[in-house]
């Protein structure tokens, strides 16, 4: 009984959180361009609840636009480490899921999933607002359905995301 | 004795709706002015329970945990000593001077708790905090001994019964109700004195290196600071109220005002903050001043 009482209790919990989402405001390639006009009066992404905030302890979702360079990458994972549970992250354009046009690059990983967990990817180059807004809405219902867990994951396998951090970074901390 | 005690959680309570109220209508008035579409009005209160609820917890030492907590009850027993129409608590016992003295209780809180978690933008938010208060406070000391001279009282419960039947204070000594205002609304923080948490500068200053339960503390006590400021310029310059109803209008009405300036304004660098509060409005709070001391 007292199970099903804290089920209900967090399943309310979760339809409540999914409709203040706030994003960390650091953008780390060049599909940030994207961003402003989401959140300007366009297409406005703050009538869901969404707007930009400035430090990492503040915000819940971490937008890694486009590619990742190693230097980058140390930014980015100090950054996600410092977040407060529930966080999530989304993977934005086609840069995040198997490097894009930088595939050969020497400096750039290709695919973000291995060193972090990534929720959801917004497929292009470049994801218009349109794009975007759909995909704030989609993980809005992968939060409500309690599929968006991958700051589980990250603490789960957490060995896996630090050996292959390890393997790019070298000894960095 | 329950009638006190539950006075004591309906005032306050009153206040934080209020004050949660005036938030999202203003994100929502924002929006509009933008013509955008603008968040929901209870989105103020969706973001502090996702702040509640939020897993993690990370601290910096007692007193990062302890600035949050002294702020918010500063802020609440700051409700008490404000004259509420049909409450009567602690404004009958206190005055103006004490409640000067309690207002300050809550910025102090957040600069202690703030100052324990080592970031320099935090410090430099708290410094802007201070040098700010610095300023406005001085027209604002000055337009309330306008007052305190005009009505020959520091009871805050006989300040407002002498506006009954439309003598209000800001009839009576325009110039200082118009400094009062201004001073008022830079005690809000608002643009374009929105020096201490500006984020394009120095990251939201002081709230830098709050998250989760915290930050939903220091939301909340945003939220009565609202209350508080505007409550305050209404029972001495705008007559206080005869019923809850006319005290919530007359509040709205305000930071509906203060909404379009904020829309509109830049930012300030904080000497320019400082050094406008220094010239214009204390000028004029001394002209106030003169005007009642000479007309009486």
């Amino acid at each position: 009984m007292d199970k099903e009482i804290e089920q209900g209790y967090n399943e309310i919990l979760e339809s409540l959180r999914k409709r203040s989402l706030w994003i960390l405001h650091y953008c780390t390639g060049c599909g940030a361009i994207e961003l402003p006009p989401t959140m300007t009066s366009r297409y406005d992404m703050g009538r869901f609840g969404i707007v930009p905030f400035v430090t990492p302890r503040q915000s819940d979702i971490l937008i890694v636009t486009g590619y990742v360079n190693i230097k980058t990458l140390r930014r980015i994972i100090t950054s996600y480490e410092q977040m407060l549970d529930p966080k999530y992250v989304i993977g934005f354009g086609s840069c995040s899921i198997n490097g894009g046009i930088y595939w050969d690059s020497h400096s750039v990983i290709k695919k973000l999933d291995s060193y972090m967990p990534v929720d959801l990817y917004i497929a292009g180059c470049m994801p218009r607002p349109e794009a975007i807004i759909h995909s704030f809405k989609h993980l809005m219902e992968l939060i409500d359905t309690g599929k968006a867990d991958g700051y589980r994951r990250y603490k789960e396998n957490y060995d896996f995301y630090r050996k292959n951090q390890r393997k790019v970074l070298g000894k960095w901390r | 004795m329950v009638e006190k005690i539950l006075l004591a959680v309906l005032v306050p309570l009153f206040a934080f709706l209020v004050g949660i109220f005036l938030e999202g209508f203003k994100r929502k008035m924002v929006a509009r002015i933008q013509r955008r579409y603008g968040p929901p009005l209870i989105q103020p209160l969706l973001d502090i329970i996702k702040l509640l609820s939020k897993k993690d917890n990370i601290s910096h030492g007692l007193m990062f945990d302890l600035g949050p907590v002294i702020a918010l009850s500063g802020s609440i027993l700051t409700v008490f000593f404000i004259p509420t129409p049909g409450f009567k608590l602690l404004s009958a016992s206190g005055d103006l001077v004490a409640l000067l003295y309690i207002m300050v209780i809550g910025s102090l809180g957040m600069a202690l708790g703030a100052g324990e978690s080592g970031n320099p933008n935090a410090s430099i938010g708290i410094a802007r905090a201070l040098t700010l208060m610095l300023g406005y406070d001085l027209p604002f000391v000055i337009a309330l001994s306008t007052v305190i001279l005009k009505f020959d009282t520091t009871n805050l419960y006989e300040i407002v019964a002498a506006q009954s039947d439309l003598y209000w204070g800001a009839f009576l000594m325009p110039i200082t109700a118009v400094v009062a205002f201004i001073a008022t609304y830079g005690a809000m923080g608002e643009h374009p004195f929105e020096v201490v948490v500006a984020p394009q500068e120095v990251a939201t200053g002081p709230m830098v290196e709050y998250g989760g339960k915290h930050l939903g503390f220091l939301m909340i006590d945003h939220a009565f600071h609202i209350y508080i400021e505007l409550a305050l310029f209404t029972d001495l310059f705008l007559g206080g109220a005869s019923n809850l109803g006319y005290f919530f209008l007359k509040i709205f009405g305000l930071h509906i005002l203060l909404t379009f300036f904020d829309t509109v304004y830049p930012r300030f660098r904080i000497e320019n903050a400082v050094r406008f509060f220094w010239r214009w409005p204390t000028v004029f709070a001394l002209i106030g001043l003169l005007i009642v001391m000479i007309g009486g």
